[in-house]
């Protein structure tokens, strides 16, 4: 039972990653592909109706988290504690900027909230590819209970090492770079009849750094994690998930052919790819050891195997339900014109 | 401070600073139903106009509310590690429930509401009205669910290695703490929405300005309000002093303030806790009275707090007196003023009495209080346990995180939420000042910026 809401827990955040990544990304490019007013004003317009719905999954998801994988949710969150709460008031700051941004039209508010948006969106997703990395090199456990983790040390990969070095950066960057990627695929196919004109040399130029950065940070993942192939050469299928991302990089290619429908697939395949690797790869982990040993096994975070039964009576159904009134909203988009 | 104590105050900070939003949003997605419906079927512009400008009102509180709301569900995590660790799998499906059933329906159709009512259509747009309250209201369901567990656990059995296993998921929503305090709860959101509705319209009309939609504004919010704030009182209120009486007899002797057993106790209305001598400072009693309302008998013996060992006492005796007091306070006032208001309204005179229109105004911030008040004496009655008689606080924090990290976060929040309060002045004082007849049914983010 726990395997299966591993699988459910993974997916759901899948979902997230797709969904509020690209209004992330958006957010990241938004100061540099929108350089006037009435420019940035359609980037706003096009992650307004969508941007809630899709921080929903995170909301939601962590509190799938909690319920599915009370010891997890308890030792990760209190681990991370700092840096988790400087993302969660990032996730104010940048919920604010959206919603209150078109409350006036003077012109300092305007601009006030552009930076916000822009720079909160930018950091989460740093935060957000820190804190995976995180996950897949582990945390001191100190016989079975997490010892308190500083934020960083000196950078390095081996030693002592901090929430931020080398490595978490690196993911950091990387998370950011594809998460942009993806943002301007979302821009390319939100705003097909009101184009910004300076997206498409904004995608020309992310694909090398996305494709390099994820590159430099799956070579970083084996030097720090050497075990990281292994569920993957016992179950070859998981290989899916690497080939999934390779391929997501080869469709995100920047031709001027490629329709922005096949390109904002292919990047949330590429998405999608690297996601599902390091999630195939931490099994049966759920928070593994930076000692190599101790860690926290999925089967001994998760809730009993009865509670785990009834919540996948309401959970599905329900989600059915959420997966509805997002087809809704995604149906009956307001058009952004000029 | 210990580091115990500055999760405490971390958690009662931005839960209480939080809770200020949607107990206003919940009851006023019900008033917005209320007017849009009356509106639609009379064809009644003044309350159109007034839904409007609700809407627009609701939606920069509702943001309000849900960026406090993100840092609640993660501090189960951050700042209570133990609590979530051991207790997790028997509530948090809840939590989990509110995010699948609650959060989906609010944010997939706020923006309907907030911004296209024209390019959607009067019924769709009405829809979305429906299905925002729906919304608020199921939000509020799961979280006092949640809270009635923590009060009185059901459904639980503690297992061998000291986790609380989930027995039944559904004793979790039979529990006969649940109802009372839930329709408690959504009833007290109801009176401050009917305040903030009727205290604006009744400012508007002694300036005499959007006479019409301000008109409307009372009409709806005073019935509403009064039928609430009676409700609150008896059965809800009544009913949920009988489960404290009940399963946390201690907590009952200390918001009452009653330190000795007493046959015939009285009932204090005002009186100072004395935790060293034990007793009441200037006490103004009503003799015999909270042994007639408790057990309705007039000499029937009321426990008092000396009864009980001193280490199950609520750490804050005298906070949750006051606390206590002042919710049932302004509880019996509001009853009279909305009493008051609703009967001029009836006879058609309000609009000729400066006197009950200014104390509408006035009354406005009231209910906040008594709301917060209301929630303080819940959970500070409720310690020293944060699972009553299960797992105390002292032993639910996260043992890996230091007090100064936590000073840390709390100052943190004490300056961004600060910054919040500023916002959300400044853009609703400016709602108000242009008033109702500024809304129109626009695409704000359309528009380019609303007017």
């Amino acid at each position: 039972m726990s395997e299966l809401w591993y699988v459910l827990l993974v997916a759901s955040f899948g979902v997230y990653v797709l969904l509020d990544g690209f209004d992330l990304g958006a957010g990241a490019l938004h100061l540099f592909v929108a350089r006037d007013g009435a420019e940035r004003h359609r980037v706003m317009r096009a992650v307004a109706p969508v941007w809630d719905g899709n921080e929903v999954w995170l909301i939601a998801g962590g509190g799938t988290l909690f319920a599915a994988f009370p010891r997890l949710f308890a030792a990760g969150f209190s681990s991370f504690y700092l840096p988790l709460m400087v993302a969660l008031w990032l996730l104010v700051l940048r919920a604010l900027a959206i919603e209150l941004q078109h409350q006036s039209r003077d012109a300092m508010w305007l601009r006030f909230w552009d930076v916000v948006f822009a720079g909160s969106s930018a950091l989460l997703a740093l935060v957000f590819g820190v804190a995976l990395a995180n996950v897949v090199r582990g945390v001191p456990f100190d016989g079975g209970e997490v010892r308190f983790v500083p934020l960083w040390t000196d950078f390095r990969l081996r030693g002592e090492v901090g929430l931020f070095d080398a490595y978490t950066l690196l993911v950091g960057l990387t998370a950011l770079l594809v998460l942009a990627q993806h943002g301007a695929a979302w821009l390319a196919l939100r705003l097909a009849r009101a184009p910004l004109p300076r997206l498409a040399a904004a995608s020309r130029r992310l694909w090398p750094a996305a494709s390099l950065a994820a590159l430099f940070s799956t070579a970083a993942t084996f030097a720090v994690r050497p075990g990281v192939l292994d569920n993957l050469r016992a179950a070859p299928v998981l290989f899916a998930f690497p080939l999934l991302s390779l391929a997501g990089v080869a469709g995100t290619f920047p031709a001027a052919r490629t329709r922005p429908r096949t390109r904002f697939l292919a990047s949330a395949a590429l998405l999608l790819g690297l996601l599902g690797s390091a999630a195939a790869s931490l099994w049966p982990q759920a928070l593994p050891s930076s000692f190599g040993s101790g860690g926290l096994s999925l089967h001994d975070a998760a809730a009993g195997p009865a509670a785990l039964r009834t919540m996948l009576w309401w959970w599905l159904p329900g989600m059915a339900l959420a997966a509805g009134y997002s087809a809704w909203v995604y149906r009956n988009l307001p058009a952004v014109e000029d | 401070m210990e580091a115990l104590d500055l999760h405490r105050l971390q958690f009662a900070f931005t839960v209480t600073y939080h809770y200020l939003f949607p107990q206003l949003t919940m009851g006023l997605a019900f008033v917005i139903l209320a007017l849009k419906t009356l509106g639609l079927r009379r064809r009644d512009e003044a309350a159109l106009a007034a839904a409007r400008f609700w809407t627009r009102i609701f939606g920069i509180a509702f943001i309000f509310g849900v960026v406090t709301g993100i840092p609640m569900e993660f501090q189960f995590g951050t700042n209570w590690a133990r609590f979530s660790a051991q207790a997790g799998e028997s509530f948090a499906q809840l939590l989990a429930m509110e995010g699948v059933f609650a959060f989906f329906l609010e944010s997939s159709f706020l923006y309907a509401l907030l911004y296209r009512e024209r390019d959607l259509g009067p019924r769709v747009h009405w829809i979305a009205a429906l299905l925002l309250w729906l919304g608020t209201w199921a939000s509020g369901f799961f979280i006092v669910a949640v809270n009635a567990w923590m009060q009185h656990p059901v459904g639980t059995r503690v297992g061998p290695d000291g986790g609380f296993e989930l027995v039944s998921l559904s004793a979790l929503f039979t529990n006969p703490w649940l109802w009372p305090q839930y329709a408690h709860t959504m009833l007290g959101s109801l009176v401050t929405a009917s305040f903030v509705v009727a205290g604006t319209g009744a400012f508007y009309l002694l300036r005499g300005e959007h006479v019409a939609a301000a008109r409307r504004c009372v009409q709806v919010a005073l019935p509403t309000g009064l039928a609430a704030a009676v409700l609150a009182a008896f059965p809800t209120g009544d009913l949920q002093a009988k489960a404290v009486l009940e399963h946390q007899p201690v907590t009952f002797a200390a918001m009452e303030g009653l330190f000795h057993s007493e046959e015939g106790a009285a009932l204090t209305l005002i009186g100072q806790p004395d935790m060293e001598a034990l007793d009441l400072d200037n006490p103004l009693e009503i003799p015999k009275l909270l042994s007639f309302i408790t057990y309705r008998r007039w000499d029937a013996e009321v426990h008092g707090l000396t009864e009980f060992p001193r280490e199950d006492w609520p750490d804050h005796v005298p906070l949750l007196y006051y606390a206590y007091h002042i919710m049932v306070g302004l509880g019996t006032m509001f009853i009279a003023v909305l009493g008051l208001a609703t009967l001029a309204l009836v006879r058609g005179t309000l609009e000729r009495r400066p006197a009950l229109l200014w104390s509408l105004v006035l009354f406005l911030p009231l209910p906040f209080v008594a709301n917060t008040a209301g929630w303080m004496t819940a959970e500070l009655g409720r310690q020293p346990w944060v699972v009553h008689g299960l797992l105390r606080t002292a032993d639910a924090s996260s043992a890996n995180v230091s007090g100064g990290n936590v000073l840390m976060t709390l100052l943190g929040y004490a300056g961004l939420y600060t910054l919040l309060s500023v916002l959300v002045v400044l853009l609703v004082a400016r709602v108000v000042a242009r008033g109702p007849a500024a809304v129109g049914a626009s695409d704000g983010h359309a528009a380019g910026g609303a007017a």
